[in-house]
């Protein structure tokens, strides 16, 4: 029986347009690669406007370790490269063929294989930054030994897709990738499960890995909770982790040989009128998802969830990691005391509201701040949503005066932003916290380099 | 409110930074912001927020603090009528005392908030609500009988000394209501303490003594009947006599979650310790009143319920906490006995604590920050 751990602390947030369990192919011809979806990475282009590419033909990598390679997700023609501010890198679109040809990479049974050869498929295949490491959430070093891997195979977050129903037939596919991971650490790797409903097949019936059950509310799925309750991370140690859609990527990289980049991306929010899920791949161009499917209000496009996602126009892509794409209300309104009526409307994590008592009625929320952003006043709050033996305040305060020694001290090692996205839910203050969790990790990793 | 709307999105660009207003910027911004909550989206960050924000949290204070406020102004013209020996209705009392309490808060307010207004405006940031609150329990902690003038340069003193040179709302070690209360205490001792302060226009020949007056000075026999001390119908500071108004005020702040229910708890069971401690080598009356007595006199259960919970100046770690509270209580109960120069405890105690919870704090985070070496230190053995 695997262990089953009980999060006490966090809270669910209830939206409204949560993805109905019907799949459909997306017609779409753009991708796009966009650097800015990996923390830490200063590209280096491989290809330029009017190149033509195949799945698994490197397009850019990174400069400052050159051995990690971002090939195109699908075959066709490069036919935009799309810079920001200061000529930074934003997106590399690429104009897919109808027909995907692939690079051909080796097919092995990762059993058979050393852990030097499976690094070196998964390098040049591009499927290696799929893996990435704590602390710091960047894309794993390969020269590093791992004293775990880790892989949540339930999301939590709002609106979260469904991973029983994206690995569901898919077993052998699965197995094959974990055996791979399972090569790559000396220590064990661990599969986290959601204890409440019975898992898919696939995931209890996994083999070479060690199942642990997860019970709770948000943030119970994510990594960094499961860390710390199974193997916590100390200074020094280094801990990979990845999700379910990544391990289907990784096996079908050993079964066929090819960089499948085959992705499913569930579209979901208050302002979509019919969600569900869509097979594609990464990085997928949204508007065919979008098209005659959103209601005709100002809305905000999100890659991934409501609480880490990141904004994209109506015309951009899914990000690199994300299987989600969030669509809300615009709040860019002005609201008539609306501090201070009673609004059972109102979703809230606090009692002020009367929104507790229909516990189970969702909610359309949007973008507004709901408020001014004022100094740390109220304290004792982050703790009811954060379940990790860290203190939250005092962890976004040793960041803000920006104190080495304090950070590690406090923990700094065994958190990620997406960890502060509740308390900056409901931070009363109005903090913007998950940038500065980030600013504080960005700092740590320039200091221990 | 279209209209409304309309007007101030029409004047406010002369608030803008370098316009013919622009001093008054942050003064447009409190009051635009309290008639119609900010249209600002997320940037960075998560993408939706809680409904929550300091005007909503600070606004459940002050609805707490209101029947204590409701029952002071009552009560205010209850001691005066009785002290003169008349007779008069439910509304002309309660008239009596609200002339007597308004002007009070009146000034309490205008004095507090034009200082924090001009100090958001020099700063360049937004007026903090925090106010809202502090302006209101100073004057519930004031003997009714306490002048204007003595209240203005007490609350100046209060957000000038207590709060602003810390840099503002959210910084300030000291409680800044109790600082004012402090201030007056021991700038005006005569006007603050004694038994001719506590009822408003009374009867010389009335004595007017606090339960507390009457206790350290050896009256114990005089001290008002428990039932009286719940009821709150005896002289003392405007807020702090009724403890059935405090207690509704607690179920408010514990209900809506604003108010720490591990500080309250914390201090009431210091109280009681340090109560049970004195009956246990009670050598004179007052050290053998039940401890449970302590609870419900003089300024235990408001301080307790309003002024040991304000979150900035109190402990922040949840198991500081606990001990922030009980050290409030023990040494309330403490003063109030053993020292003859101070009748009530409860503000300095709960001063004292203030100053000490940074330290308190300090030492919680240092278990985690141990226990985390620890941890670490145990795998390199292995």
């Amino acid at each position: 029986m695997p262990t089953i751990t009980k999060i006490r602390k966090g809270f669910d947030i209830r939206l409204i347009g949560e993805a109905e369990k019907t799949i459909k192919e997306l017609e779409t011809n753009r991708y796009a690669l966009k650097p800015t979806d990996f923390i830490g990475v200063f590209p280096k282009l491989l290809i330029k406007e009017g190149d033509e590419v195949k799945a698994g033909s490197p397009v850019f990598f990174d400069k400052y370790r050159d051995n990690i390679v971002f090939t195109s997700p699908v075959s066709g023609k490069i036919s935009e490269i799309r810079r920001g501010a200061k000529r930074v890198l934003l997106e590399i679109i690429i104009n897919a063929d109808p027909d995907i040809s692939y690079i051909d990479f080796e097919k092995a049974n990762p059993n058979d294989l050393t852990r030097e050869l499976i690094i070196e498929n998964m390098l040049k295949s591009g499927v290696w930054p799929l893996i990435r490491q704590r602390p710091y959430s960047v894309i794993a070093d390969p020269a590093d030994n791992p004293k775990a891997i880790f892989i949540s195979a339930f999301d939590t977050s709002p609106l979260a897709p469904d991973n029983d129903l994206i690995v569901h037939g898919q077993g052998e596919i699965f197995q094959t990738g974990l055996d791979a991971i399972a090569k790559l650490t000396s220590g064990k790797v661990h599969l986290n499960l959601k204890a409440d409903n019975p898992s898919s097949r696939v995931f209890s019936k996994s083999k070479n890995v060690q199942i642990n059950e997860f019970t709770g509310p948000h943030p119970a799925g994510n990594i960094s909770v499961q860390i710390q309750n199974i193997d916590p991370i100390n200074k020094g140690d280094i801990i990979w982790y990845l999700y379910p859609q990544d391990v289907l990527t990784i096996g079908r990289l050993f079964i066929e040989g090819k960089f499948d980049a085959s992705r499913m991306v569930a579209l979901t929010g208050s302002e979509i009128l019919k969600t569900k899920y869509y097979k594609t791949h990464i990085g997928a161009s949204i508007e065919g998802m979008i098209e005659d499917n959103v209601t005709d209000i100002k809305k905000r496009f999100i890659s991934g969830n409501v609480l880490t996602g990141s904004k994209i126009e109506s015309t951009g892509f899914v990000g690199f990691y994300d299987s989600q794409v969030t669509v809300i209300p615009e709040g860019d309104h002005y609201e008539f005391l609306g501090w201070g009526l009673p609004n059972c409307n109102k979703f809230s994590f606090y009692r002020s509201f009367c929104s507790w008592m229909t516990p189970n009625k969702k909610f359309r929320i949007d973008t507004n701040i709901n408020g001014g952003v004022r100094a740390f006043v109220m304290t004792g709050q982050f703790e009811k949503v954060f379940p990790m033996n860290i203190y939250p305040m005092q962890l976004i305060k040793a960041v803000l005066i920006e104190d080495i020694d304090l950070m590690e001290n406090l923990g700094i090692y065994e958190v990620d932003e997406e960890d502060f996205a509740l308390c900056e839910f409901i931070s009363t203050s109005k903090i913007e916290i998950q940038s500065i969790i980030r600013k504080g990790l960005d700092l740590m990793r320039k200091e221990m380099s | 409110m279209k209209a409304l709307r309309n007007f101030l999105d029409k004047i406010k660009p002369q608030f803008e930074k370098g316009e013919k207003f622009g001093i008054f910027g942050s003064t447009f911004e409190a009051f635009e912001s309290f008639l119609f909550v900010s249209d600002k989206v997320t940037s960075k960050g998560s993408h939706i927020r809680d409904n929550i924000d300091m005007k909503r949290t600070m606004s459940v204070v002050v609805i707490a603090l209101v029947p204590a406020l409701l029952f002071g102004m009552w009560n205010v013209g209850y001691q005066h009528f009785l002290s003169l020996g008349e007779q008069a209705d439910f509304w002309a009392t309660f008239w009596f005392g609200f002339l007597k309490v308004f002007p009070i808060i009146v000034v309490c307010y205008v004095v507090g908030l034009g200082i924090e207004f001009a100090f958001a405006q020099m700063r360049g940031h937004e007026v903090n609500e925090g106010f809202l609150v502090t302006g209101m329990i100073i004057p519930l902690i004031l003997p009714p009988e306490t002048p204007l003038w003595m209240v203005a340069v007490a609350t100046a003193f209060a957000v000038i000394i207590g709060k602003e040179v810390f840099g503002g709302t959210g910084m300030n070690i000291l409680n800044p209501a109790l600082t004012a209360r402090a201030f007056l205490f021991f700038a005006y001792p005569s006007n603050m303490s004694g038994d001719k302060v506590w009822i408003a226009e009374k009867a010389d020949a009335f004595s007017g003594a606090t339960p507390l007056g009457d206790a350290l000075v050896g009256n114990i026999d005089k001290i008002p009947s428990p039932l009286e001390m719940i009821i709150g119908n005896i002289p003392g500071s405007i807020g702090e006599t009724s403890v059935i108004a405090i207690l509704i005020g607690a179920f408010i702040l514990l209900y809506t979650g604003v108010g720490s229910w591990r500080i309250m708890f914390s201090v009431i069971t210091g109280g009681l310790v340090m109560g049970w401690i004195f009956n246990l080598c009670a050598v004179n009356e007052y050290m053998q009143i039940p401890a449970w007595e302590h609870l419900i006199m003089g300024g235990f259960a408001f301080g307790a319920i309003f002024m040991a919970t304000d979150p900035v100046t109190a402990s922040q770690t949840n198991k500081g906490k606990f001990i922030y509270g009980f050290f409030i209580g023990l040494l309330a109960v403490l003063i109030r006995v053993v020292n003859p120069a101070y009748p009530e405890g409860m503000m300095l105690a709960i001063l004292f604590m203030n100053v000490f919870a940074p330290l308190i704090d300090h030492y919680v985070i240092e278990a985690n920050i141990k226990k985390r070496l620890k941890r670490a230190k145990k795998l390199i053995n292995i």
